[in-house]
């Protein structure tokens, strides 16, 4: 009984009226009731999704200390197939935990999906964007030039200058260490660059915000 | 976050294998499927011996954690699996991408090689945590039989929480053979991971947007039924009378029967969901997650609509459309706080001006609803596969029933056609669209409601991925009523190939089919075949109410294979362009 009362209200439909247009209705509101119906697609207005651009992001995160860990937060960034440009990590003074800096090249919305994301991962504790907040990012260098002795002094200033450390010499080639933000390890190795640069190893952004 | 209970701790040293197993007893699990394998015996051998809890001994692993998800679906509570490692673990794989792209709690333990072997390339071992990674909210290797227990504990609750999904514990054989005084934890750390109520600066806007709009339309997915927020949801549409249109993994979520139902939007969802949802001005979406197969072109999609988007998950808010008014919580108690506010501080007369003021939308929803239903041709020569669905939904809607579906154009028509009105009675596979679920998640979902019937609709393909399961069903005597669609073809292909591939039928027609009723009683299930449209409903009446509980029952069906499913958005089109027929 209850069933073909139901049925009885479906069939009435939802207005409980018949289904002629009321224009007094019509005049109480300010666009069509149904705006789109009959639009060809030319004419359809689009949905305004924000737009946003390509950059780069620094990421800190605090992790469980766990292998696996890392295979989980790297394949979300495959898996919109985003490069990571660099990542650091090292334990924590808690040797649970290990903070990770990763740099990535993304579009914001892409990115803050990752975020999102990362932040749903078990062994994830923390995320933070720290791209725009006031922070400190060191990079390691280890920089093996050919030198031969012609230009052993020139490499020297350049040591001097940029506050490097000469950590092994060879008959013909010198390996510097220099730490420092990406602008001064991009600029030291352009300087060298004339030298002959044999090979390069470079740590990868560690990032630590400002402040208390 | 911790899972509480009361700590055990027993004297006595025992094997990792028996912790699993009271560990398991502790938690309330009494029922596993799953298939016994080398690195998971002594597992099973502790089970045999502590008796209690009840094993599905499946016949394909993939199905076993369709099996779990059937089950956890239906219950609302975690299935769970056992299954060995190498061939066991990657068979599973399937099963647990399903149930995480349909957010299904299921504990699947994955036998490994000894952890002395692991990476050596053994015999069956298979680096199943990196193979699941990707598809599992959490899962680890255990390398101490100490932690046991507590991963157990840890993995249970974590599949169940927030959003629901699979989690893998993977067992090496020598931490199941070494043995540790049995403790189980009082109190498991696991990180707070979601936030259940929604900020009620965010609820507080949501209402008064609501009861300023003049086109509103509700959009429910799987989250009102994961949260069981379908009485919040009915209560707000008693209110306030907006209409509602369901996502498939959302049917049920809301009584299919109502008039406020517009019925499914979507590719393959009714005329006037989609453009209920096309013109609206105010979207209230709940525990949806805005897929493609829902949204199509998003450029097209509601264009004109403010969203409100009420979601336990934050990575589900703004991934694919940017939301006005995100309510970051759980569905159940988010609802429940927007009606307490609703009903205590908006005055009467300001809920009547609404419902008057929508009055000329949802006449126009109705008219929609009458000009352009869902429809199909009626043939007396060759049966329809839509009056399948209409048979076999007129024949059960006075029985509490279950259906389940396989994947493709079955699926599609059930999910048209069949007015589901409970949460968990409606289980498919939506979002990895595994064709094979239907029937194991069936004998599933009757292990876990034994009272209910249990209906499974399946195609000729579909069913050919997990047949084998007849056995599982007659040997647990789990009395499932398997309907298949018989086409003779992977339809929803062929369907795809005649509208957009010149009908060139590539691979997608059967050249040799089994008969499906002998193979069933070959199996020693019953079998039925159906051919002739008059004879439809009395041999499906028989087929589903005559034969006993305890026996698995076939019913193939043979339908008209030139149907195709309608309405359809074709790819990349606004909803406006929809076809029809």
């Amino acid at each position: 009984m209850m069933e073909k009362d139901k049925k009885a209200s479906a069939e009435q439909g939802l207005s409980g009226q018949s289904t002629e247009h009321n224009q007094e209705n019509h005049l109480m509101l300010s666009t069509p009731i149904a705006p789109l119906e009959g639009l060809p697609r030319d004419m359809l207005p689009k949905r305004k999704q924000e737009k946003t651009e390509e950059r780069l992001h620094v990421l800190s995160l605090l992790v469980e200390n766990k292998p696996g860990v890392l295979a989980r937060i790297s394949n979300l960034f495959a898996g919109k197939g985003y490069n990571i440009e660099s990542l650091c990590v090292g334990e924590t003074h808690d040797p649970k935990f290990s903070r990770m800096t990763i740099v990535t090249r993304g579009d914001s919305r892409v990115v803050e999906q990752i975020e999102k994301q990362l932040r749903k991962i078990i062994e994830v504790v923390k995320v933070s964007n720290i791209t725009d907040v006031p922070h400190v990012e060191r990079e390691l260098l280890l920089v093996k030039v050919s030198a031969m002795k012609e230009d052993r002094s020139e490499l020297m200033r350049l040591v001097e200058i940029f506050r490097a450390k000469i950590v092994d010499v060879t008959l013909k080639t010198i390996t510097v260490e220099i730490t420092g933000d990406k602008d001064k390890i991009d600029a030291f190795l352009n300087l060298v660059k004339p030298l002959g640069i044999k090979d390069i190893v470079r740590t990868g952004i560690a990032a630590i915000k400002r402040g208390e | 976050m911790g899972a509480k209970g009361e700590a055990v701790r027993k004297k006595e040293k025992v094997t990792g294998a028996r912790v699993v197993v009271e560990t398991m007893n502790h938690l309330g699990i009494d029922t596993l499927f799953g298939i016994p394998g080398g690195v998971v015996l002594l597992l099973y051998d502790e089970l045999f011996k502590f008796g209690k809890i009840r094993h599905i001994l499946a016949r394909h692993e993939q199905a076993a954690i369709h099996m779990a998800e059937g089950y956890a679906k239906a219950l609302g509570k975690p299935g769970v699996a056992i299954v060995t490692s190498g061939p066991g673990a990657t068979n599973a794989v399937t099963g647990i991408a399903d149930a995480f792209m349909d957010s299904v709690p299921i504990l699947v333990i994955t036998g490994q090689v000894p952890t002395y072997y692991m990476g050596n390339d053994a015999f069956q071992e298979t680096d199943t945590t990196g193979i699941t990674r990707p598809i599992t909210k959490y899962n680890t290797v255990v390398r101490r039989v100490e932690d046991l227990a507590a991963e157990i504990i840890k993995g249970y609750y974590i599949c169940q929480m927030g959003r629901p999904g699979p989690v893998v514990i993977d067992l090496p054989r020598d931490i199941s053979s070494a043995t540790t005084e049995l403790f189980i934890p009082e109190k498991v750390d696991i990180p707070e991971k979601f936030k259940s109520t929604g900020n009620e600066k965010q609820i507080r806007l949501a209402v008064e947007s609501i009861l300023k709009s003049e086109r509103p339309v509700v959009y429910a997915g799987g989250g009102v039924i994961s949260s069981g927020a379908s009485e919040e949801l009915e209560e707000l549409i008693n209110i306030l009378g907006i209409p509602v249109t369901l996502t498939l993994m959302g049917l049920g979520g809301f009584d299919g029967t109502r008039p406020e139902f517009l019925g499914m939007l979507g590719m393959h969802g009714t005329y006037t969901a989609n453009m209920a949802i096309n013109n609206s001005d105010m979207i209230i979406a709940i525990g949806a997650r805005f897929d493609d197969r829902v949204t199509g072109n998003v450029e097209y999609f509601a264009p004109l609509s403010k969203i409100i988007h009420i979601d336990i998950d934050p990575a589900s808010i703004s991934k694919n459309i940017d939301i006005d008014i995100p309510i970051v919580g759980d569905a159940k108690i988010v609802l429940r706080r927007l009606l307490e506010i609703i009903r205590e501080e908006i005055p009467k007369s300001e809920i009547e001006k609404f419902r008057e003021r929508i009055k000329p939308w949802l006449k126009k929803i109705d008219e929609w609803k009458s000009k352009f239903p869902l429809r199909y041709n009626k043939s007396d020569n060759i049966i329809k596969p839509q009056e399948v669905v209409n048979t076999v939904y007129e024949l059960t809607r006075d029985t509490d029933t279950i259906v389940t579906t396989d994947v493709g154009q079955h699926q599609m028509w059930a999910a048209q056609y069949y007015k589901v009105r409970k949460p968990r009675t409606f289980l498919t596979s939506g979002g990895l669209g595994t064709m094979g679920f239907g029937f194991p998640a069936a004998i599933g979902a009757k292990i876990a409601k034994p009272e209910k019937l249990v209906i499974s609709f399946s195609g000729d393909g579909s069913f050919q991925m997990n047949m084998q399961e007849i056995s599982t069903a007659v040997e647990e005597k789990v009395g499932v009523r398997v309907i298949i669609f018989n086409n003779g073809e992977h339809g929803m292909v062929t369907q795809w190939q005649r509208k957009f591939y010149g009908r060139r039928y590539a691979a997608s027609v059967f050249k040799v089919q089994p008969k499906y009723a002998a193979l069933a009683q070959a199996f020693g299930a019953k079998g039925y075949e159906i051919k002739d449209p008059a004879e439809l409903k009395d041999k499906l009446k028989k087929a589903i109410f005559d034969e006993p509980d305890d026996i698995p029952v076939i019913i193939d069906i043979k339908v008209d294979p030139e149907e195709d499913v309608y309405p359809m958005v074709p790819p990349g089109s606004p909803p406006t362009e929809m076809l029809l027929s």
